[in-house]
């Protein structure tokens, strides 16, 4: 089938849909690939690079689209600026496209779509489970914006994030805040500390405490019961009393921090307003706030969306298009996650999608397939169940009921032994005992012997022992010349058995030992 | 002809040399004068006994020394060293076998001229010894036939086996009531060979019921019983250095059987009683995920961004016979300056030490091979671990369900280091019949083909 990769449109986009290494995993698959000349322009990369890479080059947009069985794109379909159609149109009946779509807020959207007979799978909508990380491109996007996020930050901060120790005198480090430690967040504290600052974190869900102190950043404790987990690892919203004691830590911290980066986000609902104007006003002046979920309205009261604006002494950053601000690293995991997705769809690496709606990760990534919408998926299923099933066994497990009590089966052994020691003591005539003494002491000698040996070379301690058991050849030789013929023959015999363990065990053993070199 | 007190004294110097012989182990540098050692105390031994008063039958003694001597040479310098447990179940069975023989010989042997409670304890000494011997030659073969895959390696599980061995115990002991009566007599062949038939049946019931994943147990133990059959034999014919021989080898098996065990946590009776996981509580875990799987040349790449490589080889490296490979990636990249280094589980492999003699053969330096001990506690630093063919000795389960029929086993923790890449023909469990989720965690990455053609891949995608 044939892929087109067209230009983005939407003002401000850099990034592409793939790359020349991805396009060329994608030719692999059995694809042919073509993209719209200078798609990767703002992406820094060139049409020979892709040419390279065996993608061909299309100079029109609608050629492109029309000759495109499945059409991979960043954005979701929009007006085209120069066509003055939409792309939805542009998309040939019965096609396939891949793209963001973010069917829960683009309703009319996804009936243009729909009505358009074609299958969509949204990488926003990918399901979050281990299986489908790879092809997971919101935390990428997220992990590059959060990123970006401290990058943009220290733009606008007038001071060094590390503290240092000058002849000109002490600078102090940068304090950072970042709230929410979702993969943007926790990129977020990685940059911010690697800069040298300290960082502090907050977060509603208990769980991702040990992950923020992983990055070495210090996790606000808040001294209130409330498990913020949602599911799917995303937060859900709190109770009153937890926002008014969250608000309160909040602005305290304001009166400390430097930098402050939001990315707390629910899930299909407005973005919670953490920072007030309050807030903003006792902070110091040239501080600066990163709010990533300016998109969804803010963190901050402030924030004005896809602007720098400077309030109170403030500069307060609202950008939405922080992954299209790193094009090049984006479109390249954008263009990773994309071809693993390809890789799913293609079993057969033939070439031809297969969109398998069994299988639990594809299933939740389309959202349209052929012309019928299938957003929602169905919730997953998965998580835990093994654990569970683990600790109701373990209660069920039953205790074994000895037949003797314990101290008896601790002693029984003891007694027997001394009963035996007695039993040969009291029998056994004189010569027998000289022999019992030397075996006795013989086995412990051995006991401490062999505990000494290195356990790499047990193989050739067996092997020796049994040359060694070959002594045996000693009981064969002293009855060898005894009288009787079946004696003879028996005593022959075992004196040629042994002697194969002797000889065999001697040289193999030396055949490993010499093996073992430093 | 030398005197009775100049051969005890030529057996007390082979006695020193042996117990040398045995310490010299204990270090890779002495071990080879260890082995020389060992040598010349059997070569002492010999020449000794051969040229005391007892010895003029000449002609066949040399004649058996010098075939059996050649037919064990051609042995040792034709076996693979992935043969290794092969031969030296084979080798028990040999041991056992000559203290049988021995043991009917001096039964049939009419010129002692001891009497009374003497000759009562000699009676028991031969039937012992008989005992002994047959028990360790029929339970070597089936081990032989069991390594070498002419028998199956699951357990055979009779019903009421503890009774019926029970009962093979009881009946030996009422034969050996039988015995005495009848040797005092004068006869007493009949009891001698019935009990002898139940010692072989016992010994070959015995090792079929133990399952493959317990082999090491079961190859060290009948070590220990070669060593005490020839420690019987040698009280059999009052012989100081057989005994104390004898007691040597047979505590050296014993306590590599304990080492076994501990390692498997598994009490040393459940092992010899047989089965593996037949008693277990609850219902194990199941194991449930994906599994991620890599290809080898993703595998190149990741061994190329790593500074710490960890190798655990498993009894798949063997099958493979992957040794050579290994070695051949372990240069490639100790050359480009990373640290790689191997774990060894100490029931790695079907014979205790198994893996290191693999390792030493394909001369991967011996003080890079690690025991289990020595780097169980370092798995933070490691970037990527290779397992090799292992699953049980890497499987989490043992430590964190209890349930699970290898619970309480250790086992090297590697998913603790970065990323984990086990190599495995496919997904079919391990040995123990046990899942392992070990492979869907989510930094394992399967690599699945046979080890020795996979790894030959990953090493042309490392130097390409």
């Amino acid at each position: 089938m044939k892929i087109g990769v067209p230009k983005e449109i939407h003002p401000g986009e850099k990034r592409v849909a793939t790359t020349p290494e991805a396009a060329e995993q994608l030719i692999k698959l059995g694809f042919e690939v073509s993209i719209e000349s200078g798609a990767g322009e703002s992406a820094d990369i060139s049409d020979e690079a892709y040419k390279k890479a065996g993608v061909k080059i299309v100079k029109d947009t609608k050629t492109l689209w029309e000759n495109s069985d499945i059409v991979i794109k960043v954005r979701a379909p929009e007006q085209h600026p120069k066509l003055g159609i939409n792309e939805v149109e542009l998309l040939p009946t019965g096609g396939n496209l891949i793209s963001f779509i973010w069917p829960a807020q683009n309703e009319a959207l996804m009936k243009q779509l729909a009505a358009q007979n074609v299958t969509v799978l949204a990488m926003d909508s990918v399901p979050r489970i281990s299986r489908a990380q790879k092809l997971d491109a919101l935390s990428s996007m997220a992990n590059i914006a959060g990123y970006r996020a401290i990058v943009e930050a220290a733009q606008h901060f007038g001071r060094f994030f590390t503290g240092q120790i000058t002849a000109a005198g002490k600078i102090p480090p940068a304090k950072v805040l970042v709230i929410g430690a979702g993969v943007a967040g926790l990129a977020a504290i990685g940059a911010a500390k690697s800069m040298g600052a300290i960082v502090r974190s907050f977060d509603t869900r208990p769980e991702v405490k040990e992950q923020i102190e992983s990055m070495d950043a210090e996790f606000l404790m808040l001294d209130f019961k409330e498990e913020g987990s949602g599911t799917g690892g995303y937060a859900k919203t709190m109770s009153k009393e937890f926002i008014e004691a969250e608000m309160a830590l909040f602005a305290q911290q304001a009166l400390e921090v430097d930098i402050i980066v939001t990315t707390a986000l629910i899930p299909g609902k407005p973005a919670p307003k953490l920072i007030t104007e309050a807030m903003v006003k006792s902070m110091k002046p040239g501080s600066v706030i990163v709010d990533l979920a300016a998109e969804q309205g803010g963190n901050c009261e402030l924030t004005e969306k896809d602007k720098v604006v400077v309030k109170h002494g403030v500069t307060l950053i609202g950008y939405t298009n922080l992954p299209s601000r790193l094009a090049n690293q984006s479109s390249q995991l954008y263009a990773t996650n994309i071809r693993h997705l390809l890789t799913d769809l293609t079993p057969e690496k033939n070439g031809v999608i297969n969109v398998n709606m069994e299988d639990e990760v594809i299933r939740g990534t389309t959202v349209i397939k052929e012309g019928k919408i299938t957003w929602p998926p169905p919730p997953p299923t998965l998580t835990v169940a093994s654990a569970a099933k683990t600790e109701t066994a373990a209660v069920a497990k039953t205790e074994k009921k000895s037949l003797l009590p314990e101290p008896v089966k601790q002693f029984l052994p003891l007694i027997l032994g001394g009963l035996a020691l007695y039993g040969i003591g009291s029998t056994a005539p004189t010569a027998f005992m000289s022999h019992f003494t030397v075996f006795v002491l013989a086995c412990f000698i051995g006991y401490q012997v062999i505990w000494n040996v290195s356990a790499s070379l047990h193989t050739p301690l067996m092997s020796v022992t049994n040359a060694i058991s070959g002594i045996i050849v000693i009981g064969a030789l002293v009855q060898i010349s005894t009288p009787g013929f079946f004696i003879t023959i028996l005593a022959g015999l075992a004196i040629l058995i042994a002697s194969i363990n002797i000889a065999g065990g001697f040289l193999v053993t030396r055949r490993m030992l010499e093996m073992f070199r430093k | 002809m030398m005197s009775q007190s100049l051969v005890t004294m030529c057996y007390i110097v082979a006695t020193i040399l042996f117990i040398l012989s045995l310490s010299g182990l204990s270090h890779q540098e002495t071990s080879r004068r260890g082995n020389y050692y060992g040598m010349l105390g059997m070569a002492i031994a010999i020449v000794a006994t051969t040229f005391s008063g007892a010895v003029n039958n000449y002609v066949i003694l040399i004649f058996a020394l010098l075939i059996g001597g050649a037919i064990g040479t051609k042995l040792a310098l034709k076996v693979q060293m992935t043969q290794m447990p092969e031969l030296v179940a084979i080798m028990h069975s040999l041991v056992g076998m000559a203290a049988v023989l021995v043991g009917y010989a001096n039964f049939m042997d009419s010129t002692s001229t001891i009497s009374g409670v003497e000759k009562t304890i000699h009676e028991v000494e031969i039937y012992i010894g008989i005992f002994i011997g047959a028990v360790t030659f029929s339970g070597s073969v089936i081990a032989f036939g069991k390594l070498s895959e002419k028998i199956s390696g699951k357990p055979l599980l009779l019903p009421a086996r503890h009774w019926l061995n029970l009962g093979l115990l009881i009946a030996t002991i009422f034969l050996c009531g039988m015995f005495l009566q009848q040797a005092e007599a004068g006869s007493g062949t009949i009891p001698l060979l019935l009990m002898t038939a139940i010692a072989l049946a016992f010994g070959v019931h015995m090792v079929m019921a133990i399952g493959g994943a317990d082999m090491p147990v079961v190859v060290s133990m009948l070590n220990s019983y070669s060593g005490w059959a020839a420690a019987a034999t040698g009280f059999m014919l009052s012989n100081d250095l057989l005994i104390v021989t004898g007691a040597l080898v047979g505590s050296s098996g014993a306590i590599l059987s304990y080492i076994m065990c501990r390692a498997m946590n598994r009490h040393f009776l459940s092992v010899i009683g047989g089965g593996f996981g037949t008693a277990s509580g609850g219902e194990a875990a199941v194991v449930e995920g994906e599994v991620h799987p890599i290809d080898a040349e993703e595998t190149a790449r990741l061994l190329m961004d790593s500074k710490n490589i960890m190798i655990i080889p498993g009894y798949g490296m063997a099958v493979a016979q992957a040794q050579h490979t290994v070695n051949e990636i372990t240069k490639f990249l100790r050359d480009k300056g990373k640290k790689v280094g191997f774990g060894i589980h100490p029931v790695a492999g079907r014979m205790p030490g198994h893996m290191n003699v693999l390792l030493a053969e394909a001369k991967v330096p011996y003080d890079i091979v690690y025991e289990m001990d020595e780097i169980n506690e370092d798995w933070d630093k490691v970037d990527v671990s290779i397992v090799i063919g292992a699953n049980d000795i890497v499987n989490p389960s043992a430590l964190d369900d209890p349930n699970s029929p290898i619970a309480g086993m250790p086992v090297l923790e590697c998913w603790k280091g970065d990323t984990t890449i086990v190599m495995k023909r496919s997904m079919a469990s391990g040995y123990a019949g046990v899942g392992n989720p070990l492979f869907v965690k989510d930094n394992t990455r399967m690599l699945f083909g046979d080890a020795n053609k996979m790894l030959q891949e990953v090493l042309k995608a490392l130097k390409g």
